[in-house]
């Protein structure tokens, strides 16, 4: 059984933030009205967390990085779910089960990295989004919590179409929207426990950190510190 | 039938199930008004969904688990405490018991349906029973204050049973339904005893059970990993918190409802300045709790713990927090340790205090924590919309509403416990003091006095 995981270099991350808006275009993340984003309720299944500012205007560099949900190996978003909405694959991806979710917001509470969104209203999206709609993901109806899959539509998919050629998954099969699309090649994706897969490679870098190691969480989302001069 | 023959030296117990005045039609009508508009409110809600809130992201938990938290501890009021008085065979308990454990049930239906006005998908909630996860302390929840309610319940019905019998021989109004809740009660020696056993098991079952409740509820918050709840002594914390507000709530209550039903023959100032010292010791011990948990926090001066620690001393919720102390603190130790301030209106003023500083502290609690993720993400701003702010009224009012309703159905002070301790306590208290004197001359003292 793969283990899906993603590494994220932040040498190479410009922050052009490509990978935010193809998120919310495959996943179909709601987008909220302007009064709601101010009051904090913008949905995002991957984000740009700004650490610092250095410069004076106009000469600012933000120090940030994306973050997605970590897909730890021990969550404690799961731990705390009270009706199993939220659980852990065999191939290691967290997901969730929206008609499940009793939207009590718990799992949104204990997540250390603020990874999780709750659809406060109801989607309603301007008739001109229609076009943009992906059809392979469901609509998250009002009152339910969500989070990033790793675009797990994208895998079954490319398991489908590995079988209708009778051939194994290849890397290249299943890429979430967000390492697809980045233009400076900076997230990696794969399966971690393959050794000659590209983000095992990677990873083997004395850069690769995690969000938050010592809490114990284990995430599947690594980064490469960025090399300062 | 004629009320007149049963009149008896108790009959201003009875009173308010009988007569009542223009006033307390405008009240109810004025509360109910409140609880309406608190429905529609949430009708709106339940529509079009919890962004109705000023719930965002990251403070996803605000005023509903606020009132949550803030109700479940005021029902400490009563099992708790009508518990340990009677345990304690404290005699000054008989007029108060009542009010208490009234307290606790109505104040565990409104606390208890919090949660549920909370979720964003409430026609879900069977999934609860369906396919609980039993890891969950909100299951775990779920489980302790059904069964807080189911105890608690049985523990107000049981030592009622004999006043209902007072009040199916009296005959009048909603007699059938007296004779059916008194379940044959006469009286007699063999049903009394069954009777003072019953409540005698009931009253050491309930303070595990009150006591693991909050214990439960604190765990919530202590089960997480956010900076501000991960503590262990969450679980004492609330509990003490908890008895604290329901002493604080008690005491309001049994003030109300002496002024408005004249029971200051029944309720003497003795009793409020007894549940005055109670309500000092308790804020003593909040304070301890309190300091222990900020002065490890600090000492510890762990980042992310240390950002919504001064979101609290020196931040946003400073002021919040500050008056917080003044309320749960500095008020009560001013008002309850002089005793030219202990008055009934020291007392009254105290009470309101450490109600209001209450609700503060569960505040404090939980939207600071939340606000202050562990990743350097902004800190989250939490406004209560209308909504918020309309359902918090309704519950208040339909605690007061419920209140008065139960004072026209049931007498609020036991008439049976008060018959009982006029006719046997001196008897039994002269025995209990010989037991603890030494022999000789004390016993003759007693006897002769």
């Amino acid at each position: 059984m793969p283990r899906y995981g993603m590494v994220i270099d932040l040498n190479k991350c410009n922050n052009c933030e490509a990978c935010v808006t193809a998120c919310k275009l495959e996943n179909n993340v709601q987008i909220v009205s302007k009064e709601n984003a101010e009051m904090g309720r913008a949905m995002f299944w991957i984000k740009m967390l700004i650490k610092n500012y250095s410069g004076n205007y106009p000469d600012i560099r933000s120090e940030s990085l994306p973050v997605s949900c970590m897909q730890c190996d021990e969550p404690s978003c799961i731990k705390v779910c009270p009706v199993r909405a939220t659980y852990k694959r065999d191939d290691g991806i967290v997901a969730q089960i929206y008609p499940q979710c009793i939207g009590c917001r718990y799992c949104m509470a204990n997540c250390p990295y603020t990874a999780k969104v709750f659809n406060w209203f109801k989607d309603e999206q301007p008739v001109e989004n229609e076009k943009t709609y992906n059809p392979d993901v469901s609509v998250r109806p009002k009152g339910v919590v969500e989070k990033c899959t790793f675009c797990i539509h994208r895998l079954q998919k490319a398991k489908e179409q590995a079988k209708a050629e009778h051939r194994k998954i290849r890397e290249e099969d299943y890429q979430p929207a967000c390492a697809e699309v980045c233009p400076s090649h900076a997230i990696y994706f794969g399966d971690l426990d393959d050794p000659s897969s590209k983000v095992s490679k990677v990873m083997r870098d004395y850069r690769k950190f995690t969000l938050q190691e010592e809490l114990g969480t284990k995430p599947k989302v690594y980064y490469l510190s960025a090399m300062t001069e | 039938m004629d009320n007149h023959q049963y009149l008896d030296e108790d009959e201003i117990l009875f009173r308010p199930i009988y007569k009542t005045g223009k006033g307390f039609y405008a009240l109810a009508c004025a509360l109910a008004a409140i609880v309406l508009f608190g429905l529609i409110m949430y009708i709106r809600q339940f529509v079009f969904g919890l962004g109705e809130t000023g719930m965002n992201e990251p403070v996803s938990w605000g005023f509903y688990i606020i009132s949550f938290v803030f109700f479940i501890g005021i029902s400490h009021a009563g099992t708790l405490i009508s518990a340990i008085l009677r345990l304690s065979k404290a005699e000054w308990r008989r007029p108060i018991t009542r009010m208490a454990e009234v307290i606790t049930g109505i104040v565990l239906i409104i606390g208890g349906l919090h949660p549920i006005i909370d979720l964003g998908r409430p026609d879900r909630i069977l999934h609860l029973v369906e396919r609980g996860r039993l890891q969950s302390p909100l299951l775990w929840d779920f489980t302790s204050v059904s069964a807080y309610f189911t105890a608690s319940s049985i523990y107000l019905y049981i030592p009622l049973i004999p006043d209902i019998a007072l009040l199916r021989d009296r005959g009048g109004r909603f007699h059938k339904l007296y004779k059916i809740l008194a379940w044959g009660y006469d009286g007699s020696e063999k049903q009394k005893h069954a009777l003072e056993r019953a409540i005698n098991i009931l009253m050491v079952m309930v303070i595990p059970i009150a006591v693991s409740v909050h214990t439960i509820i604190s765990w919530i918050f202590g089960m997480t990993l956010q900076p501000g709840w991960h503590s262990t002594i969450f679980g004492p914390y609330f509990v003490v918190g908890a008895i604290y507000s329901g002493i604080a709530a008690l005491i309001i209550v049994m003030i109300a409802f002496r002024k408005a039903y004249h029971l200051e023959n029944y309720l003497k100032e003795i009793h409020f300045k007894y549940l005055g010292t109670l309500l000092m010791v308790m804020s003593l011990l909040w304070f301890y709790f309190t300091f222990a948990e900020y002065l490890t926090t600090f000492y510890g001066h762990e980042p992310p713990e240390m950002r919504v620690f001064d979101y609290k001393f020196v931040g946003s919720y400073a002021p919040w927090f500050w008056l917080m102390v003044v309320c749960n603190f500095i008020i009560p130790v001013v008002f309850l340790s002089n005793k030219k301030l202990k008055t009934m209106g020291g007392i009254l003023t105290t009470s309101i205090a450490v109600v209001i500083g209450m609700w503060l502290e569960r505040l404090i609690i939980i939207v600071p924590s939340l606000a202050n993720p562990r990743l350097p993400y902004p800190t989250g701003i939490y406004v209560p919309s209308l909504t918020e702010i309309s359902l918090l009224a309704a519950a208040i009012a339909a605690f007061i509403l419920g209140f008065m309703g139960f004072s026209k159905l049931f007498p609020l002070i036991s008439v049976w416990e008060i018959k009982e301790g006029r006719k046997e306590s001196v008897k039994e208290v002269t025995e209990r003091l010989n037991e603890y004197l030494p022999t000789s001359k004390h016993v003759k003292v007693i006897e002769e006095a």
